[in-house]
């Protein structure tokens, strides 16, 4: 006998769903968990804040592109190219700085620095690396222009939205996106020379022949590139980058940032001509700081987790000051602490040191300093001393007693070197390496840029060494400098 | 087509079917598994077209790209082999002197070496070569079969007691176990053998013993035990012992003589290899000429 159950026809709870039909199809509906990206148009401005990010997106632009293309001459069959991280050769190459894989703490430094300058900034001066120098403002910078160039300012590009499809709308998009996507290969493809020597890069990616590593990046860095700088933009900053977030903590009232003067502003309200502006605020309502925010929010807020410091509400806001004959600077770099101290009817005080900054500037003098010095004393030779541990030490035929040792000697210079290693530690140890008679020291040649291995032999009287480990060292004698490599030398039953 | 029947509950069309009183509902497929389908039905008619697919009277179709595993592994080893090549000449061509004083070959043969070693040597003479009791250590200046690089090579290509015509072969007699000798007579023998590398042993035995190893053991080991690198016999002055140097080993080794083998390794590893091998062994003993110092025999 069949059983059904069919739980659809059972009795609905009162109050609760109707059925489990029912309640399929209220789950089925969309839910609001992420909101939709509201559309920002912002709306192109004038002034000396726009001029200052047209300059800088210019350089910046200018130092990614050409960099890769810059040659600097070093000896041999080494790359002449000035900037480049070879990953073949485990090289990286800056100028006159070479780099191995094992001095990645110089890079660590640098990134800390990198850290510690973007905090002082911050805390002076807010954040101006999110408003004129991160790779994602300056991108979506170039992107806004170009999508301007096709669709037009903020209104007509909104009218070309709403607009239903058309000839003129479908090439107006189709011509922005094949500028964008061309844009998004030429940043990708400028990456990739700073991992190869770039004029020979440039004819075998053509040709097919270039690393797989090459066209991976290219094609990544494109995509990365279109999305976030075409269709993600300040979602990037607001919901994918940490810095936002990281910054209120390096932020405080006595940062400069760009604010809305409310002191001066309210009470804030339309104003017509001939209207006297006394017991009213500056401010007219225009909403052109609005308009031309690339964040789509309202600056007269205040400090706001998206505000990149740009700038550009400056611009506009000043354009307007100009039109109703009110002073500039109602929108302006200037510190929380101020506009309270003037709503307060006090002078405002600015202090650029303060206990955060001098924090944060001596941190990154100390970590400049130890920079400094380690470039400065770093060495051309390094040697690592590697004992034999299997067998720990033979016993010849004399009695004498012998340890294996292998040394590598990293040569970081361009030049054959000729370095004397003595053996010290073990009275009456001679150093011998196959194929050279026994002495010490022993002068040996080692090549240029690179590691040369050296297996070495160390012979001592049994009479002159005791049961046991014993410290030794070898003494590198290089050029005019002297440096120590700890080892040790064993012999005794006890270590077999 | 008519309008099919709904389900009065779920609002869900059915499909019309009804086995016992059940009818099915004909939920669609979620879109995006439709379309994963679909595109495995257009990705399976393109790996077709491309890839060996389809059996045939002949074989099979081999597709566009004329994709095979075997061809793939044979053009691998022969690029394997080609890449080997040029080393292997490198090392054919010059003399094991001349790979040793190279750093550039030196290095090759040397990795080579290493890795050759690893594979087969390790197991016996272990990873780093110290040896092992019956197995003799390789890093230090004792050498059965002489410790040139011509020696060393040779050995390597000949073995030790292996099936090759010129192996190095020497045979020592088991004295007990052959009946050659008394368990007395070993005991006085190994006295005198303790003795000879200069430790305290019974000077009784020691006398008792004399005659025997000079009738016995001397033809090998020569009259002061120094032993003879031509037969392969030991020195017996020395502090190195294959087989041990305590009493009881020496004992064992007199009533039950071992032989060790070493494999003839020519037949394996190309010339090039046995040189690398060769270079890499004698490198690892210290190089050069092995010291032919020998500690003063105490007098019996």
């Amino acid at each position: 006998m069949t059983i059904i159950i069919d739980r659809t026809r059972e009795k609905p709870v009162s109050g609760g769903p109707v059925s489990v039909a029912e309640r399929q199809r209220e789950k089925a509906k969309p839910r609001g968990l992420y909101q939709a990206r509201v559309p920002i148009y912002p709306k192109l401005v004038h002034g000396p804040w726009r001029w200052l990010k047209w300059a800088l997106l210019i350089a910046m632009l200018a130092i990614y592109y050409i960099t890769p293309w810059i040659r600097w001459e070093r000896p041999g069959a080494l790359p002449d190219q000035a900037v480049l991280v070879d990953f073949a050769g485990a090289r990286f190459y800056l100028f006159m700085i070479q780099l191995w894989p094992q001095e990645v703490y110089f890079i660590t430094g640098l990134l800390v620095m990198a850290a510690l300058a973007l905090f002082l900034v911050t805390a002076l001066f807010g954040r101006l690396w999110c408003g004129y120098a991160c790779p994602q403002t300056v991108w979506t910078d170039l992107y806004i222009h170009i999508e301007r160039m096709f669709e037009g300012d903020r209104n007509a590009r909104m009218r070309l939205d709403a607009a239903p499809m058309s000839f003129d709308k479908l090439w107006r998009k189709a011509g922005k996106h094949a500028v964008w996507i061309g844009v998004a290969f030429g940043t990708g493809g400028a990456w990739i020379f700073y991992f190869h020597d770039a004029p020979q890069l440039i004819r075998t990616f053509w040709v097919g022949t270039a690393p797989m590593t090459a066209y991976v990046s290219c094609a990544v860095l494109t995509f990365t590139t279109y999305v976030f700088a075409g269709h993600m933009r300040e979602q990037v900053c607001i919901y994918m980058c940490p810095w936002p977030r990281i910054q209120g903590a390096m932020l405080d009232e006595q940062s400069f940032q760009v604010t809305y003067l409310a002191d001066r502003g309210e009470p804030r309200g339309p104003h017509k001509k001939a209207e006297s502006w006394d017991g009213r605020g500056d401010c007219i309502d225009c909403n052109q700081c609005v308009v031309a925010c690339p964040m789509g929010i309202d600056i007269r807020n205040g400090a706001q987790l998206e505000c990149i410091n740009c700038g550009l509400c400056i611009d506009a806001c000043d354009e307007i000051m100009d039109r109703v004959g009110r002073p500039r600077g109602l929108i302006a770099y200037d510190t929380d602490a101020a506009v309270a101290a003037r709503c307060a009817g006090q002078k405002p005080q600015h202090r650029l040191v303060r206990p955060r900054t001098v924090y944060y500037a001596g941190a990154l003098v100390l970590v400049a300093g130890l920079m400094t010095q380690g470039f400065l004393t770093r060495e051309a030779i390094h040697v690592h001393a590697l004992r034999d541990r299997n067998p720990a030490y033979v016993q010849l035929q004399d009695g004498s007693v012998r340890n294996g040792y292998t040394l590598k000697i990293a040569n970081r210079g361009f030049e054959t070197a000729e370095i004397e290693i003595r053996y010290s530690g073990i009275p009456g140890a001679v150093l011998n390496s196959p194929g050279q008679t026994a002495s010490n020291p022993l002068v040996v040649r080692v090549d240029p840029n690179r590691v040369t291995p050296l297996r070495l032999f160390v012979t001592a009287p049994s009479a002159a060494v005791g049961d046991g480990s014993h410290d030794a060292a070898f003494e590198i004698h290089a050029g005019d400098r002297i440096r120590s490599v700890a080892t040790a030398f064993d012999y005794g039953s006890s270590l077999r | 087509m008519s309008e099919n029947e709904r389900d009065e509950h779920s609002g869900v069309e059915t499909t019309g079917h009804e086995w016992d009183g059940i009818k099915e509902l004909d939920n669609p497929l979620p879109r995006w598994w439709l379309w994963i389908f679909y595109a495995c039905i257009a990705f399976a008619v393109v790996y077709w077209i491309l890839m060996p697919a389809w059996p045939g009277l002949n074989g099979y179709t081999p597709g566009l790209l004329k994709q095979s595993d075997r061809a793939d592994v044979v053009s691998e080893l022969s690029a394997l082999r080609a890449q080997r090549g040029r080393g292997e000449a490198l090392l054919v061509s010059a003399s094991l002197q001349q790979i040793e004083a190279d750093p550039e070959l030196q290095a090759h043969a040397l990795a080579v070496g290493q890795s050759v070693f690893g594979d087969n040597c390790a197991s016996c003479h272990g990873a780093g070569g110290g040896g092992a009791p019956g197995y003799p250590n390789l890093r230090d200046d004792v050498w059965l079969w002489g410790g040139s690089l011509e020696e060393i090579e040779h050995t390597l290509k000949v073995g030790i007691r292996a099936g090759h015509a010129d192996t190095r072969m020497s045979m020592m007699p088991a004295f007990g176990r052959d009946g050659l000798f008394t368990a007395a007579q070993i005991g006085d023998l190994t006295e005198y053998v303790v003795a000879l590398s200069g430790r305290e042993a019974d000077r009784a035995a020691v006398t008792r013993a004399t005659p025997l190893f000079a009738e016995n053991c001397a033809a090998c080991h020569m009259p002061d035990g120094t032993g003879m690198r031509e037969l392969g016999a030991p020195n017996l002055t020395d502090r190195e012992w294959l087989y041990g140097g305590e009493r009881s080993e020496i004992t064992a080794q007199l009533t039950n003589t071992r032989n060790g083998v070493m494999p003839m390794w020519g037949n394996r590893f190309s010339p090039g290899v046995i040189k690398a091998l060769a270079v890499y062994v004698h490198v690892n003993a210290g190089g050069g000429e092995p010291s032919l110092i020998k500690v003063e025999a105490a007098a019996p």
